[in-house]
């Protein structure tokens, strides 16, 4: 006997991610191998590890934009990789590069989820893409085309963008990465005042230390396609795994056997 | 081997797109502002471009039968000749390769760039399918455009070929006489003929551009690559579907 779907979430209600032993496989390459951790609802949780190391896969899988080898992975009570999902629970997803549509005006890039979605008149939309405008201090760029906007505005657009869909999951991949650290720092404001508003579950995909260490509920650390550590940031400060340790505080030593092959290939 | 099943997925996947596509059927009133920029890019910007080179193949195809029929003492046919050529064969046939050249490619590489910068990975993470506002209405502007600009190219041939007829001297067949000999041969049949192959080309490019272009997988180089297989496959599918529906309707 198969079991009714679950109701879909009421706006307000905010969800948890599970991932169980995920697995993903492009050809031959293992880039997630038996990946499991929670995500619990309203927390910041941090997704750190070195480039390749599958942390966007991941991310992807959760959005439902790659399915799994093996395993699975649930919103709430929903199967992340099943379409229909995403009209149950409202995610949203801010790419590493803004993903923002460029034959569009910023007022446009916001407007676009309210107006497909039918989530109110014309006046309605402009008052939320307003607010949402408003809460990232681009009232400015309103009529501006992406092309137009700096790494760091089109960032910000990105998650004005998330903002209009009043998401219960937000999705951050390397939110920080390509930024100044000042730039960086208010986005990393950014993500802890939304949560401290919203109280929307947030994941966020990174490699920037301070952002994991200071905002986050919680760190996972993954290594080569698997979790090596999941942990409060406390745990992290204070860790005797060497590769973690490595990974945080990396020790540059011109000694170490990579520079001296490096040296080697010179000459 | 390979390429085939290759093909027969891409068919598939195409096939799919389509039927995703009309799902959204409904919603396509409330998209009007889209399709009516569809049309704007369809059909009057292809125009000129097919009024031009409509004329001129008009022109060409009256000077050369001209120069033939003179031998068998039939060139009061010519016009006959120039107007089902043009409604038959070549009206559709060009207005559909112009479109693959100049309204294809520019969706394909609209969509495979849109596709390896992540805007359609955007719309899915939105719960907005990429079909119902990326191919939808672009179909439906074709349907709509593709008639018109057989039209138009089948009038701008029957015009060049007149004037052919009128002022080379080898040939001197007045228009009047020209266009009583069209009017005589031509049947409602050989223009909605040629309006359904338009259509049918229409449509097979249109799809054919927009899935590749929402195939593409990769960096900037692959929407070169896109861009090309889109406007190769297009021409092979014009010219194929041409010689099959010949059958079909002859």
């Amino acid at each position: 006997m198969s079991t009714a779907d679950p109701a879909p979430l009421s706006l307000r209600q905010t969800v948890g991610i599970t991932v169980a032993h995920l697995t993903k496989k492009f050809a031959n390459v293992t880039v997630l191998n038996d990946v499991s951790f929670e995500v619990r609802p309203g927390e910041i949780f941090c997704l750190m590890g070195p480039s390749g190391s599958g942390k966007t896969v991941l991310l992807k899988h959760i959005v439902g934009l790659e399915t799994p080898t093996s395993g699975q992975v649930r919103i709430g009570e929903f199967d992340a990789s099943d379409p229909a999902t995403r009209a149950k629970v409202r995610l949203a997803f801010v790419f590493q590069a803004g993903a923002l549509f460029n034959s569009m005006t910023v007022y446009d890039n916001l407007a676009l989820y309210p107006r497909e979605h039918r989530l109110g008149d014309e006046k309605d939309i402009r008052e939320r893409v307003m607010h949402a405008l408003s809460i990232l201090s681009l009232e400015k760029a309103l009529n501006k085309m992406p092309s137009e906007l700096s790494g760091g505005m089109k960032r910000r657009v990105a998650i004005a963008r998330a903002l209009v869909m009043e998401p219960q999951l937000l999705l951050y991949d390397e939110p920080t990465a390509e930024l100044d650290p000042i730039l960086g720092a208010t986005i990393i404001e950014i993500i802890a005042t939304l949560r401290e508003h919203t109280a929307v579950t947030s994941l966020v995909v990174t490699h920037d230390r301070s952002l994991a260490l200071s905002i986050a509920d919680r760190v996972a650390i993954i290594m080569d396609g698997r979790i090596r550590a999941v942990g409060v940031p406390e745990d992290f400060k204070r860790t005797t795994d060497p590769v973690i340790t490595n990974f945080l505080s990396p020790l540059i030593d011109l000694k170490h056997p990579r520079f001296k092959q490096l040296e080697n290939d010179h000459e | 081997m390979k390429q085939f099943i290759a093909f027969c997925e891409s068919f598939g996947s195409a096939l799919c797109m389509l039927g995703r596509s009309a799902c959204y059927i409904n919603t396509l009133p409330r998209q009007f502002p889209r399709f009516i920029e569809q049309c704007y890019m369809i059909g009057y910007t292809t125009m000129p471009i097919v009024t031009i080179l409509c004329f001129f193949i008009g022109s060409a195809l009256a000077q050369q039968s001209g120069y033939s029929m003179e031998n068998f003492g039939a060139k009061q046919f010519i016009g006959a000749l120039v107007g089902l050529s043009m409604v038959r064969e070549l009206g559709p046939v060009m207005v559909a390769i112009l479109v693959a050249g100049r309204v294809g490619s520019a969706i394909t590489a609209e969509l495979a760039s849109m596709k390896v910068y992540q805007e359609v990975d955007a719309l899915v993470t939105m719960d907005i399918p990429p079909e119902r506002i990326l191919v939808l209405p672009r179909l439906a502007a074709v349907l709509v455009m593709m008639p018109v600009l057989t039209v138009i190219a089948n009038l701008c041939g029957w015009y060049g070929g007149a004037l052919v007829c009128q002022y080379t001297k080898s040939i001197s067949v007045d228009s009047q006489s020209y266009f009583a000999v069209l009017k005589r041969f031509m049947t409602a049949r050989d223009i909605s003929d040629g309006l359904l192959k338009a259509e049918v080309f229409g449509f097979v490019v249109i799809t054919i551009c927009c899935h590749i272009g929402l195939s593409t997988r990769g960096g900037p180089r692959e929407i070169g690559a896109s861009l090309t297989k889109a406007i190769v496959t297009s021409l092979i599918f014009i010219l194929v579907l041409d010689y099959f529906i010949n059958e079909i309707l002859i």
